[in-house]
């Protein structure tokens, strides 16, 4: 009762207040008030302009792709294993390439998540704030370094030194691209993360120590699990950046087209479906059945990066309803 | 910054004048990355001797150099390989009767590492290594050491050749790893103790060990006189027979002054001439 009543006084007061940035007042001076007209047109025309661009790449892909698919049966697309785009009677089998970008990204990953939660909780609740100033651009900082510079360390640094001490009979290949790819999924896979846990309340890390909890206690048994929906979000953010990474799996992995047997061995190289991409378009010809595969493969990317995305604006709109903060 | 805009549009008209009245002294030159570098120096010479002619060089590849012949987008396709019987089908269908020129010759040259203790094999064992029935240097009298097997692109001249000579139209194991140029191969095989791959001669140094074929080493000598298996011819295409003394016609005859075999071989290839 007393709620309703107060909700009835409130409103019509927010509604004033939600509106009034919009509302012209020529008291307010004509500049002013062009200004704001102006503003709001340019903002209008920008947002037009990149929602329009994401759907004609989304047309575009399509388009090139849809024909390749009604004429080649998606079935072996997504069976076959082998990728021989160029022989006499071509193959177009892109499981081996699916395969590859899966097992890649999931090798990184499995490197990349302990080690960006462990940062996070670190940033966040065991240093001071200073170091916390100091650190986190830092490791932001690694997002900043183009592909092209990583892919050149595995390449140079990475590839040789696996072929020499670790005895590998070639240095690009999947654990190459796996290592090289979560230093690169780390940034986002930490700060995403951090601010999940810093979104925990306080109220909730108090209590935990007011029981005797110790700070690991804490940390293990409060701290993640009232978080984890962001950080399972952080961690499909990185996966994103993996799956979706380029030159560095074309410089690092080594590009042969199979799967890898015995699964395990991430000494073999592998491709994956960006490679081929990036490798093949150079040289092929416009509109080839070639060609159109590619962008079936770019239309499958796509896809799964779409997923991926939503997945994530799923988690961390949960984290959001759960502590009433993030976002 | 509208001084900028006004210097950039006179430009550019500048150079659309300028473009059309030397119209009679341009050249237009598309096709093969292979044969590229060899235009491209071609041109260099070509430019010093005669300032005031204009000579575009594109390298987009073989078949987008013979397309652009028989669509006349250009006067000159290079080409690492013969025209197809369909391009040519089509050229006459269009009216465009190709005509080739052979500038120089190209080997092919097996390449593993250095200590490597093979010096020799067949082009039938090359042909195993690349389907996968062979994995293992043992089986080639070397050390135990799998072999780890490189190919350039399937979209190159050089694998399109190699696949030719070598390869039959079988396809390669899916173990083989692909890169996309002559010196990336050069330099996996450089610093991987197992590998195998092939380079244009032009790239043999003593880095890596070029491998006899069929017991003929690759040299400019076998290359010429055709003895060494994985040979092949480059070639500049023109729509007939270039009107003599034309710019296309001193063009495509400059590889037999010796100034254009010094170009060739400067360049890597192996120029068409006794040695």
């Amino acid at each position: 009762m007393n709620e309703a009543k107060i909700n009835q006084v409130a409103l019509p007061a927010a509604d004033v207040l939600k509106h009034q940035p919009l509302v012209l007042n020529y008291s307010q001076g004509l500049g002013r008030c062009l200004g704001l007209y102006l503003g709001q047109s340019i903002l209008f025309l920008i947002t037009c302009t990149s929602v329009l661009s994401v759907f004609l790449i989304f047309f575009f892909i399509i388009k090139e792709a849809l024909p390749f698919l009604r004429e080649f049966s998606p079935a072996e697309f997504f069976t076959n294993t082998g990728w021989y785009p160029q022989a006499e009677k071509p193959q177009f089998g892109a499981l081996a390439l699916i395969v590859g970008s899966i097992y890649v990204t999931v090798t990184a990953m499995i490197f990349a998540v302990p080690a960006g939660i462990f940062a996070a909780v670190f940033l966040s609740d065991v240093v001071s704030f200073k170091v916390q100033s100091v650190v986190k651009p830092v490791i932001e900082l690694l997002a900043a370094i183009p592909s092209v510079a990583y892919g050149f360390f595995a390449v140079m640094v990475l590839a040789p030194w696996m072929q020499h001490r670790l005895g590998f009979t070639t240095g690009v290949n999947a654990l190459n691209a796996a290592i090289i790819l979560s230093v690169m999924s780390l940034p986002t896979i930490i700060s995403v993360s951090q601010d999940a846990i810093s979104a925990v309340g306080r109220e909730l890390r108090e209590s935990s120590y007011a029981l005797g909890a110790t700070r690991m206690e804490t940390i293990f048994k409060v701290i993640i699990p009232a978080a984890h929906s962001g950080i399972i979000a952080a961690i499909i953010l990185g996966m994103m950046r993996a799956v979706g990474e380029t030159m560095v799996v074309w410089m690092a992995s080594g590009n042969a087209s199979r799967i890898p047997h015995p699964w395990w061995d991430l000494s073999l190289s592998i491709r994956t479906m960006t490679a081929t991409i990036a490798g093949d378009m150079g040289e092929t010809a416009k509109g080839s059945e070639h060609y159109r595969a590619l962008f079936a493969i770019g239309l499958l990317l796509l896809v799964i990066t779409l997923c991926l995305n939503l997945l994530s604006e799923y988690f961390l709109s949960r984290t959001a309803k759960k502590t009433g903060a993030l976002k | 910054m509208k001084k900028l805009i006004v210097c950039g549009l006179m430009m550019l008209a500048l150079v659309s004048t300028g473009k059309v009245t030397a119209a009679d002294k341009a050249l237009q030159i598309e096709g093969s990355t292979t044969v590229g570098p060899i235009a491209d120096a071609f041109t260099e010479s070509f430019n010093k001797t005669y300032p005031d002619i204009k000579i575009t060089v594109t390298k987009n590849g073989s078949g987008n150099g013979a397309a652009a012949l028989i669509d006349k987008r250009c006067d000159i396709a290079m080409m690492s390989r013969f025209m197809k019987l369909e391009e040519f089908t089509s050229a006459v269908d269009k009216g465009v009767m190709p005509v080739a020129h052979t500038i120089a010759m190209d080997g092919i040259c097996v390449i593993v590492h250095p200590s490597n203790p093979v010096t020799e094999l067949s082009v039938q064992q090359i042909h195993d290594i690349y389907i996968g029935k062979i994995k293992n240097w043992k089986e080639l009298g070397g050390p135990n050491m799998p072999v780890v097997v490189v190919s350039r692109d399937t979209s190159s001249g050089t694998y399109e050749t190699f696949d030719h000579f070598v390869m039959k139209k079988v396809k390669m194991d899916e173990s083989v790893e692909y890169v996309s140029s002559n010196p990336q191969v050069h330099s996996r095989v450089k610093t991987t103790l197992g590998a195998i791959g092939y380079v244009g001669i032009g790239f043999l140094d003593a880095e890596v060990k070029g491998l006899k074929v069929n017991g003929i080493m690759p040299s400019k000598e076998t290359v010429a006189n055709g003895t060494y298996p994985l040979s092949r011819p480059l070639f500049l295409f023109t729509n007939g027979y270039p009107e003599l003394g034309s710019l296309s016609y001193t063009f495509c005859t400059f590889y037999l002054s010796e100034k254009g075999q010094e170009i060739i071989e400067a360049k890597g290839f192996v120029p068409v001439t006794h040695y």
